[in-house]
C-alpha cells in the first residue's frame, strides 16, 4: 500500500533558507539545495519549497534554486507561494517541480485551480489553505494567515477539490507554532469531505505528534512540517523508524 | 549514449538530470538519426495517451522506436511511455499502442476498492513477480518508488515483472525481451529509482 509521507517545507527568500536552521555537520544550512539534498538522504517523501520572495529579482533566483535542486534531488518537489497565474506554473514546472501549491491566488481568482488541472493535470495542482477557527466555525484565512476571508474552509476546500485540485495541504493556524501536536478535529473533516490526499500542517512538535496523527487519522496521507526537521527537534530518519515501529506504514 | 525522447509533453529535466547523476550521458531529442546512434532508448511520458500517441505518430518517432527495438536496442518506457508500449488504451476511448508489450490499459476507477484514492499517487513498494529482473538487481525486497497514474496495464501477465499493491496487485513494471516498462518514476524515487536506471544502462 502507499506509504505514508513526511514532508519538510523550506521558506525560500532571495535563494536562501529562512526562519533559521540549526544543523549540525552541514557547512552551509541556508542553501535551499544543501538542505534538499540532506532531507533526501534523511529520508523525506517529497519536499516543499515555498517562495516568499517579493522582488523580481529574487524570484529569479528562486527558479535558479528550483533548478539545482531538481538536478541534484531525485523525490518529488512541490514549490508554492506567489503562483497567481498559469505563467507562474509553466515557470515553475519548467524548473523541475512536480506539484505546484496555490493559495492566495486561488483564493483571489478560483479559476486558476481549473485552468492548471487542465493544462498540466489534477496530481499537479495542490491546494494549500490556512484555516482558523473564528466563533466555532472553520473559516479560510489568506496573506499568509492575516486576513480573514470570511469563507467556510470545508465549503472551499470542496470547491476547490470539484474545479480539479489532486491534494490538499490544511494548515491550521490555531495549531501552528504551539508544538502540541496537529490538528485532528479540523483534519478529520477536510478527509471525511473530499477523497483527494490531505496533508496536515501547523503543529507537529515531536514524533509522538506524527504517529497520533496516522493513527487517529488513517485517512490523512502526510505530515508536513519546517522547523521541527530544520532545527533539529524531529530527525527524520529517527521519525520515520519510529512510525515503522508503531505499524505505520513508511518508507525506510 | 542514451536518448530520452522529446515529443512535445511533458518535462524532461528531471530524467535528464537523473542520468547525469549516475554518470551517464543522455540527450533529450526528436531526431531519428541520434536515437538510432544511441544505445539506449528512453519513452518518457505524461498526460493523455491519446494525445501523446498522437504526437509520437506525428513526427514518426512510433517508427524509429519500432526500429531501433527490433534490432535488439534496449529501450525503457516511463508512465505514459510504459503505458504507450502496451496494444491498447481505454483511457476515453481505445487507442491503439506500440503493440510491443502484449496487453491493455484500463482505468484504475472501478478496478480497486472505491475507497481508495484515485490517481494511485505516491511510494510504494515492489513486489517482483517470479525471478528478479535485471533492472532490479540492486534492489531489496522492501524498496519503495514513487508512483502517479490514474490507468493501469492489465492483461501483461507474460510480461509483468513487478506489482505494487493498491486493494490488488497493480502492474509496476514489464519486459518483453529488450523492452521494460516501468508504471512508477525512477527520476523521482530517489537512490533506488537512480539504481534502477543504472541497472537498464548496464544491459
Amino acid at each position: 500500500m502507499i506509504t505514508k509521507r513526511i514532508i519538510p517545507c523550506l521558506d525560500v527568500k532571495n535563494g536562501r533558507v529562512v526562519k533559521g536552521v540549526n544543523f549540525l555537520g552541514l557547512a552551509d544550512v541556508s542553501s535551499p539545495v544543501t538542505l534538499a539534498e540532506y532531507y533526501s538522504e534523511c529520508g523525506a517523501d517529497e519536499l516543499v519549497f515555498y517562495d516568499i520572495t517579493a522582488s523580481f529579482e529574487g524570484r529569479a533566483l528562486f527558479t535558479d534554486i528550483l533548478k539545482e535542486t531538481a538536478s541534484k534531488v531525485f523525490i518529488p518537489l512541490t514549490v508554492g507561494g506567489g503562483i497567481n497565474t498559469i505563467d507562474d506554473f509553466d515557470r515553475v514546472l519548467k524548473c523541475g517541480a512536480d506539484k505546484v501549491s496555490v493559495n492566495s491566488g486561488a483564493i483571489r481568482n478560483p479559476a486558476l485551480v481549473e485552468e492548471a488541472a487542465k493544462k498540466y493535470g489534477d496530481q499537479c495542482v495542490v491546494l494549500s489553505v490556512d484555516v482558523k477557527r473564528v466563533d466555532g466555525v472553520f473559516r479560510v484565512f489568506a496573506k499568509g494567515g492575516r486576513e480573514n476571508t470570511g469563507m467556510e474552509a470545508i465549503s472551499w476546500i470542496k470547491q476547490c477539490v470539484e474545479r480539479g485540485a489532486g491534494e490538499i495541504v490544511v494548515n491550521s493556524i490555531d495549531t501552528d507554532g504551539v508544538k502540541q501536536g496537529f490538528d485532528l478535529e479540523m483534519l478529520d473533516a477536510v478527509c471525511n469531505a473530499v477523497k483527494v490526499p490531505v496533508i496536515a500542517s501547523g503543529g507537529a512538535g515531536c514524533i509522538e505528534d506524527f504517529i497520533t496523527l496516522f493513527n487517529s487519522l488513517p485517512k490523512v496521507d502526510a505530515g508536513l512540517a519546517a522547523s521541527i526537521f530544520h532545527f533539529g527537534e524531529v530527525d527524520i530518519k529517527d521519525l520515520k523508524r519510529t512510525l515503522a515501529e508503531n505499524n505505520i506504514n513508511v518508507r525506510l | 549514449m542514451i536518448a530520452i525522447i522529446d515529443y512535445g509533453i511533458g518535462n524532461l529535466f528531471s530524467l535528464k538530470s537523473s542520468f547525469s547523476k549516475i554518470g551517464e550521458q543522455a540527450v533529450v531529442t526528436s531526431d531519428k538519426e541520434v536515437i538510432a546512434k544511441a544505445d539506449r532508448i528512453i519513452l518518457p511520458g505524461v498526460g493523455a495517451f491519446e494525445d501523446a500517441a498522437k504526437k509520437l505518430r506525428a513526427g514518426g518517432l512510433d517508427k524509429v522506436v519500432l526500429d531501433e527495438v527490433s534490432k535488439g536496442k534496449p529501450l525503457i518506457g516511463i508512465c505514459l511511455g510504459m503505458q504507450m508500449l502496451f496494444e491498447r488504451s481505454y483511457e476515453y476511448g481505445v487507442h491503439e499502442g506500440l503493440g510491443l508489450i502484449k496487453g491493455e490499459i484500463k482505468p484504475l476507477e472501478g478496478d480497486v476498492p472505491s475507497e481508495l484514492k484515485i490517481p494511485h499517487m505516491g511510494w510504494n513498494k515492489l513486489d517482483f513477480v517470479g525471478e528478479k529482473d535485471e533492472i532490479f538487481k540492486y534492489l531489496g525486497d522492501n524498496d519503495c518508488v514513487y508512483f502517479v497514474h490514474s490507468y493501469y496495464g492489465v492483461e501483461c501477465e507474460e510480461a509483468l515483472i513487478a506489482t505494487a499493491e493498491y486493494g490488488k496487485p497493480i502492474t509496476a513494471a514489464v519486459r518483453s525481451g529488450n523492452v521494460w516498462g516501468c508504471q512508477f518514476h525512477p527520476e523521482k524515487s530517489g537512490n533506488v529509482g537512480l539504481s534502477i536506471l543504472k541497472a537498464f544502462c548496464e544491459i
